[in-house]
């Protein structure tokens, strides 16, 4: 269970963050986790949950994206969502994909500051690219 | 109002820095660590109570670090060895961090010291997940834990430089079948290297020292696709390796080059497992 120590990684993060944006509280707190980054959401949250108490996170909402296994074998031009438990050999030509093009992501993607008002718009952490 | 903050951050950036510092900072002392990974009961400490004692009598200056919940029993074992041993009591936590490794690691490695083997807290989820400066990870599996263990825990098999099977002397009656256990590595990190060994057998004896000593002496390592990342990943394992996709294969024959059929039998070992350890245990 090191979904606590990832937890903490993650608030802390966001805490420099907010500091160096003088924020005082934390809305949302947006993040990518690839399903073969070893971590589980649920135990994450949990964590999220226990850990965020008597920050200026206290209270924040934790939004997890999972992004999928995609792999890629150039020879072939081929692209493949590899699975749980993940295959990454080529299904075309059968022999190892020459990268894994997502699915280990472990990233905070945005986060949204309260500044004691509540009830303000409701913004997309990253405008262009969802 | 509110205010959002497009906050590109990887969360194990800190650690991912860290490992990349204490790499760095250990190379300068010409150390390499290989980093070992298993289930609690795998025999990392027997296999590598072994290779401390070879390394020992062949001179090679070398130390073992290992991590548990509690117990003082692995680095007790691992000392009779004559080899530098450090316990690290994790008091409940379920892997080591690059940032512990250092400070653990301040004022205690030897000057000198060319191999650091880390023994890793027995767990294959948590430990995947954290680069500890290692240049060989090494992730272990004995013959009782099922055929399947590399699709299970597929992150610790996936990224490992190097595959280990434990106990092969208890293959038969464990009815461990070689090529499901190969192909599943196949499946999820094609091209590494699997490596039978039994200590009680005297089967492989040496060779996870060989490979360790191969890698310091900076030859190929094998690079798991997992850790071929695409350009937006956030967290990478290995970074600061010299990593060549044309080096991917050092002790492959050429036969598999891929590894995806999970055949690949290098170093030349054309008997069967069981065949090769009934010759060093005297058995038929």
């Amino acid at each position: 269970m090191h979904e606590l120590s990832i937890a903490m990684a993650v608030i802390g993060q966001v805490e420099d963050a907010a500091r160096a944006a003088g924020a005082t509280a934390v809305h949302t707190v947006h993040l990518q986790v690839g399903e073969l980054a070893g971590v589980v959401p649920d135990a994450l949250e949990f964590g999220f949950g226990l850990a965020c108490a008597g920050t200026v996170l206290e209270g924040a909402r934790l939004v997890i994206e999972t992004v999928p296994g995609r792999a890629g074998c150039r020879p072939c031009a081929d692209e493949w969502a590899v699975g749980m438990p993940p295959d990454l050999c080529c299904p075309v030509c059968g022999t190892a994909a020459d990268e894994l093009l997502s699915g280990r992501e472990l990233q905070i993607t945005g986060v949204r500051f309260a500044d004691g008002t509540a009830g303000g718009p409701v913004l997309e952490p990253t405008g262009g690219e969802r | 109002m509110c205010r959002v903050v497009d906050l590109q951050q990887a969360v194990l950036a800190g650690n991912d820095l860290r490992a990349q510092q204490l790499r760095a900072d250990l190379a300068g002392r010409g150390t390499t660590v290989v980093n070992l990974l298993s289930s609690p009961g795998s025999g990392k400490t027997a296999l590598l109570e072994q290779e401390l004692a070879l390394a020992r009598a062949r001179g090679t200056r070398i130390a073992a670090l290992t991590a548990d919940l509690a117990t003082e029993n692995d680095a007790t074992r691992l000392a009779r060895s004559g080899a530098p041993v450090k316990q690290v009591l994790t008091d409940g936590l379920c892997h080591l961090e690059a940032g512990m490794l250092a400070r653990h690691l301040d004022g205690w490695l030897p000057d000198a010291t060319e191999l650091l083997f880390v023994e890793n807290v027995g767990n294959l989820v948590c430990p995947a997940s954290y680069d500890l400066g290692e240049t060989l990870r090494v992730v272990l599996a004995s013959v009782t834990e099922g055929e399947d263990k590399p699709l299970k825990y597929p992150t610790a098999f996936g990224l490992a430089n190097l595959v280990v099977v434990t106990k092969m002397d208890l293959a038969g009656p464990a009815a461990f079948d070689e090529a499901a256990f190969r192909s599943h590595v196949a499946q999820v990190n094609p091209g590494v290297e699997v490596l039978l060994t039994s200590v009680r057998g005297g089967l492989g004896a040496g060779e996870l020292l060989a490979r360790a000593t191969a890698a310091a002496a900076g030859g190929p390592v094998h690079t798991p696709v997992m850790s071929r990342n695409g350009a937006a990943q956030g967290h990478l394992h290995g970074h600061g390796h010299v990593h060549h996709h044309d080096q991917d294969h050092p002790y492959g024959h050429g036969a598999h080059l891929d590894g995806c059929d999970g055949a690949d039998h290098p170093h030349g070992h054309e008997q069967p497992a069981a065949d090769r350890l009934a010759a060093v245990t005297g058995e038929s």
